[in-house]
């Protein structure tokens, strides 16, 4: 019958068309990449790939092996040394910055480095005349805005003059941001530049496919030895699930920002490493200080005493965070104060603090993002802190916001808005967090990031010295004690320090987080298997 | 029929008018500023501001609409800021890659919709019939993204057949075979609710069709039952199915923002989603006019087919 021909027919259609797209079975993906060759599997696709125009770990990650800074941060700490600059002395006034180069180093396209390039990178980002100024925009510019000028004395020495001594200036340059380009490339490829990139590095460009890979290559004449892999390629996979099966169906080597809920089944999965480190991160809440019941230090003391941060970074982020003491994390050893403690989880001494200062029963306002570079779980956290100052009497409203939303409001300060606000920062200088948001010139009148209003001449003076001054047991000193007063204070309440991860197949050799959150991969093999 | 078509394809421009309107006010009126997504954390109340003006931002929206309207005529789509580059050079690169999966799913949900249909219409309360209705429920009823991840993890993950994202293999590759390789669960994911939909309406149209006295004429002709079920009754039935086959192409574009981004297809509906994350309002609406265009145009396409089939319509 015609009927039961056409079934047959159409189901032969389906089979065939399931075996058409089944035909093309073969191995499964892992065994398709060589042991040269390593897939790193990151959050999201570039932005650029020119390191003065972007601001995201996503894409320093990559930006790390394609370039070469004049020095970078030793392996495993956040301390500086010399990378294309040999050496470099600083003047007595620590107002004058003089790099000796190294020799015979080219670009990529065959450039030579000197020191025309390198005052060709400064001006660039720094001087809107500058004739390639446009390739821009330069959001982190400001690390070098202590820069006047930068000079050419030799072809291999470079100086640069500061307009008023400032110590920073070191971790600054071994920052992505400090990262040189080829002064050739940029001016042949224009606005174009940060998807034909053209660095130094380990690896040199290769292909960027749009949303689906940015190929490195093995730059076999690199100074500092050329790596054991012939190619890294970076695959963007927003969804953290696919993230997760391709790295469980063997297409990833290695995976970054690997989800909380993911260690667990990782580890049972076997064949898998799994690296975590502390980072420079510090997730915090903003007090408002110039009105409401955080002007009195004691009720943001009791806000610190209240919220039981050991539970937080167990439970909601599930051990991926430890708990902050102050302002500068502990990942920056050299300035931090590791005989500070942690406001302890104290409820009751928070109600007497509370009682104290006259703000029992307060009700609050509390800024909440939704997600965001850095926040980790904001919305978890913010209502376990929400429940915490409950059981203090406090009562708290949770205002929630779309991130560059948030970011506009918080940064415009909190007067008239809110009692306290969430806020991270990641970064790579213990300068930069409290000199953009504690200092009282940095009042978000006068466009700074200091949106609860903390202001304290003697953090101020502590400051600015710690700028100025070119001796680093000096200015470790400073912040210290900038950390000490600071924690007393409790402008803030100091939550979290974020640990990094990532997970490598056992396959993958020599890999080693840093603490810059950045991706060194240039010493990193695969081994057969 | 050329004047039918002519005067067709003259409605799409107000059309496509209106939505770009509606896709201009929606980006302009969404919270979030794009001056801050660019400049991110480090975004001081100066810069931000310098950066509108520097965008056009600080202009009236009437202002700013006409523009860019003005602009998309001289058919420059203007840069996106996230990702540096000429929006219609993005478009180009990710039109392909979604037409191909939305057709190839078109194709799937086609075929199996009208196969299933049929044979449930002609066999009707049979055991065949009866198990296709049951498959066709539970496919219009099953989430197309958690289909998929069950998909990944099955075929891909447990059994290694499939793999689990992309469009080609990301070392080697990069023939038919290996597209054919990939695109094969996204496209089913993607096709099984719209097989759903066109095999249910091809189930009750078909039966309505063969009660019909034409249908009853050619049995008692004594022609052969094949003839009378693919030649006379589906090709009326096929009338009725034309256009909800257009309409579909909706659903699976807009289901493809889904897919994509669980398979990490690179399609304008990936891209879509990334761009409305990072406030990329250019590209937004780019890609939204790129995608309502195409959906006008299929179902332009649709129209013309159905008239072909019945020139009664739309005359």
């Amino acid at each position: 019958m015609a009927g039961k021909t056409w079934t047959a027919a159409a189901t032969g259609m389906a089979l065939a068309a399931l075996l058409l797209m089944g035909g093309a079975i073969r191995n499964p993906a892992a065994s398709q990449i060589p042991d040269e060759v390593l897939v790193v599997g990151q959050i999201a696709e570039p932005k650029s790939l020119d390191p003065h125009a972007v601001t995201a770990t996503n894409d320093f990650r990559i930006l790390m092996n394609l370039y070469d800074g004049l020095v970078r941060f030793r392996s495993g700490t956040l301390e500086v040394e010399p990378a294309l600059a040999r050496s470099w002395e600083v003047s007595e006034d620590g107002k004058t910055y003089t790099f000796h180069l190294r020799d015979s180093v080219s670009f990529h396209d065959g450039t030579p480095f000197d020191a025309e390039a390198v005052k060709f990178n400064f001006d660039r980002m720094l001087d809107d005349k500058h004739p390639q100024h446009d390739t821009g925009p330069f959001p982190l510019a400001f690390f070098f805005s202590a820069v006047e000028r930068t000079e050419a004395v030799d072809p291999l020495t470079v100086r640069f003059h500061l307009t008023e001594p400032y110590a920073p200036l070191l971790s600054n340059l071994a920052y992505p941001t400090g990262l040189l380009v080829s002064p050739a490339a940029v001016r042949a490829a224009g606005k174009e530049f940060g998807r034909q990139p053209v660095g130094t590095g380990p690896y040199r460009f290769a292909q960027w496919e749009s949303n689906a890979k940015v190929v490195l290559e093995r730059n076999a004449d690199y100074w500092d030895g050329p790596p054991t892999l012939q190619a890294v390629i970076f695959r963007p996979l927003t969804d953290a699930n696919t993230r997760l099966t391709e790295l469980l169906a063997g297409g990833l080597d290695l995976m970054v920002e690997v989800p909380p809920d993911a260690v667990d089944l990782l580890q049972k999965a076997g064949g898998f490493t799994l690296y975590e480190q502390a980072g420079p991160h510090l997730w915090f809440l903003i007090l408002n200080t110039r009105e409401g019941p955080f002007k009195d230090p004691r009720a943001r003391q009791a806000v610190n005493y209240a919220i039981d941060k050991q539970a937080l970074v167990d439970q909601v982020l599930q051990g991926t965070a430890t708990v902050a003491d102050s302002i500068v994390p502990a990942a920056f050893d050299w300035a931090h104060d590791d005989t500070l403690e942690p406001y302890p989880h104290d409820p009751d001494r928070a109600r007497r603090l509370l009682r104290e200062a006259g703000a029992e029963g307060a009700e609050l306002t509390f800024l909440v993002a939704e997600g965001g570079s850095g926040m980790l779980a904001p919305i978890p956290m913010a209502t376990a802190i929400q429940a915490d100052l409950a059981k203090v009497g406090l009562k708290v409203n949770i205002q929630t916001y779309e991130w560059n939303t948030y970011l506009g409001l918080v940064n415009q300060g909190l007067a008239g808005k809110a009692d306290m606000a969430q806020m991270a920062w990641m970064t790579n200088d213990p300068d930069t967090l409290p000199f953009l948001t504690l200092r009282t010139d940095a009042l978000p009148e006068s466009g700074g990031f200091n949106s609860g209003y903390y202001s304290n001449p003697e953090v101020d003076r502590l400051l600015t010295e710690a700028r100025r001054s070119t001796d680093r047991n000096e200015r470790a000193d400073l912040y210290r004690r900038i950390q000490r007063i600071v924690r007393e204070e409790a402008p803030w309440a100091f939550v979290a320090n974020w640990k990094q991860n990532a997970v490598t197949t056992d396959r993958v050799k020599g890999f080693e987080l840093q603490p810059s959150f950045l991706l060194n991969l240039a010493h990193v093999s695969k081994s057969g298997g | 029929m050329l004047s039918y078509a002519l005067r067709r394809l003259a409605m799409i421009v107000p059309v496509l008018f209106g939505i770009s309107v509606i896709v201009f006010l929606i980006m302009a009126l969404i919270p979030g500023d794009p001056a801050l997504a660019i400049l991110g954390s480090f975004a001081t109340p100066e810069n931000v501001a310098g950066l509108r003006q520097e965008l056009g931002l600080d202009r009236s929206l009437v202002e700013q609409y006409g523009i860019w309207l003005g602009n998309l005529l001289h058919g420059d789509f203007g840069r996106s800021y996230s990702l540096n580059r000429p929006v219609l050079d993005e478009i180009g690169d990710r039109l392909g890659p979604t037409l191909l999966l939305a057709g190839a799913s078109l194709v799937l949900c086609t075929v199996l919709g009208l196969a299933a249909g049929v044979v449930s219409a002609v066999r009707q309360y049979g055991w065949q019939d009866k198990i296709l209705t049951l498959l066709v429920l539970v496919g219009l009823s099953t989430p197309s993204f958690w289909l998929g991840l069950i998909l990944v993890l099955v075929f891909s993950v447990q059994l290694g057949w499939f793999p689990v994202s992309g469009m080609y293999a990301i070392y080697g590759g990069g023939d038919l075979a290996d597209l054919l390789h990939h695109l094969a669960l996204p496209a089913i994911t993607l096709a099984v609710v719209a097989t759903g939909v066109i095999a249910r309406l091809t189930r009750s149209t078909m039966l309505e069709v063969l009660r019909q006295d034409f249908v009853r004429t050619a049995r008692a002709k004594g022609l052969d039952e094949g003839i009378i079920t693919y030649k006379h009754a589906l090709r009326n039935a096929l009338v009725n199915i034309v256009p909800v086959i257009g309409i579909q192409t909706g659903f699976v574009l807009g289901g493809a923002v889904y897919i994509e981004t669980v398979f990490q297809w690179p399609g304008i509906g990936r891209m879509l989603v990334t761009a409305i994350s990072t406030r990329d309002i250019l590209l937004v609406q780019g890609g939204v006019l790129v995608v309502a265009a195409c959906y006008v145009l299929i179902n332009l396409a649709a129209d013309l087919v159905q008239h072909m089939l019945d020139p009664r319509i739309g005359t």
